[in-house]
């Protein structure tokens, strides 16, 4: 019962936002329609390779590419692909930026290559950028477009990097691989294996669902005044 | 790695680094599809017979490649053939079996954004498995998935009756739960060493 609330709720929020401020949909990404915390989209790379801050930090900047490129590309030919083929028309462009974003890591950097190994390549299967593609750049304009895949971009690179930070901090004791926390300090192994993946970004959702929740009663109490 | 047994290729896949609790591949049929025993049940069958498929469909795939000298090629082949295998398997399904295509309804077409079989299909080119080592890695995964999927819906169907504070609702107890499965799953490591 309460799962199907929410889900409403999630829905809901978005089209009441989209209505009073049509422009802005770069914000709408960072927060209100966060693709990990709201969504839920996106969870292979999101839980894969948050076990260090870099990793994240990679992950989240080629994801932000990709899926700026192909909601350039989808909405300028959104007018010419036919409607149904577009689903594959749309792996098609996807597959062919993560693979240009695979070579570009790999020459810029091996060590990080090998440390995300094939999650590169998954990138194609996130189901956040086909779902931009097909929910909002085969619809709008390419300025629209351009600014959603920022704020969605941004949005997945932030949430990914929050993980990324805690992991590595209370795993590691260390941040983007500079040593922060004192000798002494005992490090948390769990959070650096699978397990520490799912619990940490359970404990996330809590937190903004909490925060969420709060937004909202104080919404509701103004109303009340 | 061509030193590994058939079976210990099998037992690696399925227990030791499952897909799903270990790679975190497939997470979002994993969240979505575990809630009633039943279902988790065919979308694991469903799963695990394109993964086979997939399997041997990237197998031959990649010998192309090589031949033809075009690895840039890889990704976008192997998602445009699993995505037409889907289709494929559907409609043969739907013409020879309409009652197994009545049961496995939604899920097949679901498969084709699965990472689950893509992450197969590039494991066992990265890894250079042969044709028959290929096989046996894409029935242990398949059978981890399905055995993945099959404990969290039962847990989930108990977790359904229980009082869950209003926070933890949804999403994030599933996501607890899969940590606590994943955690149980590392008690598998060194078996097949």
């Amino acid at each position: 019962m309460r799962t199907s609330n929410l889900a409403t709720k999630v829905i809901n929020i978005p089209v009441v936002k989209a209505e009073s401020q049509s422009t802005n949909e770069f914000i709408k990404g960072l927060w209100q329609q966060n693709p990990i915390f709201v969504q839920v989209l996106g969870m292979c790379p999101t839980l894969a390779v948050t076990n260090s801050a870099v990793n994240a930090f990679v992950m989240g900047v080629a994801t932000l590419f990709v899926l700026l490129m192909s909601n350039i590309m989808v909405s300028s030919l959104r007018t010419f692909i036919p409607r149904q083929v577009r689903i594959a028309t749309y792996v098609l462009i996807i597959a062919t930026f993560v693979t240009v974003v695979d070579y570009l890591i790999q020459a810029f950097s091996l060590e990080v290559h090998k440390a995300l190994g094939a999650f590169i390549s998954l990138i194609v299967v996130n189901c956040l950028i086909l779902g931009r593609a097909e929910a909002f750049a085969s619809r709008n304009t390419v300025n629209k477009s351009i600014q959603d895949a920022l704020g969605m971009g941004l949005g997945f690179t932030l949430a990914l990097l929050s993980l990324g930070i805690i992991r590595e901090v209370l795993g590691q004791g260390s941040l983007f691989t500079i040593q922060v926390m004192p000798d002494n300090f005992e490090h948390w192994i769990i959070l650096l294996l699978p397990g520490g993946g799912f619990f940490t970004l359970g404990l996330l959702l809590i937190v903004f669902n909490w925060i969420q929740q709060r937004q909202n009663r104080r919404i509701a109490g103004k109303d009340h005044e | 790695m061509s030193d590994m047994s058939l079976w210990s290729i099998f037992i690696n896949a399925c227990l030791i680094n499952n897909f799903v609790l270990a790679y975190f591949l497939g997470i979002c049929p994993f969240m979505g599809v575990s809630g009633k025993l039943s279902n988790a049940v065919r979308m694991g069958a469903a799963v695990s017979f394109v993964m086979l498929i997939a399997s041997m469909c990237a197998f031959a795939i990649n010998l192309l490649l090589q031949w033809i000298n075009a690895p840039y090629l890889q990704l976008i082949s192997y998602i445009v053939v699993i995505a037409s295998t889907v289709q494929l398997v559907e409609m043969f399904i739907k013409k020879f079996s309409p009652a197994l295509f009545r049961a496995l309804g939604i899920f097949l077409p679901l498969i084709t954004t699965n990472c689950a079989i893509l992450g197969l299909a590039l494991f066992q080119t990265n890894r250079g498995y042969n044709f028959v080592e290929s096989i046996s890695f894409a029935l242990g995964a398949g059978a981890g998935f399905t055995l993945a999927l099959v404990l969290m819906a039962g847990v989930r169907e108990k977790l359904a009756l229980a009082d869950v504070p209003q926070l933890l609702k949804g999403t994030a107890v599933s996501l607890m739960v899969a940590g606590i499965l994943s955690m149980t799953f590392m008690g598998f490591a060194g078996l097949g060493s």
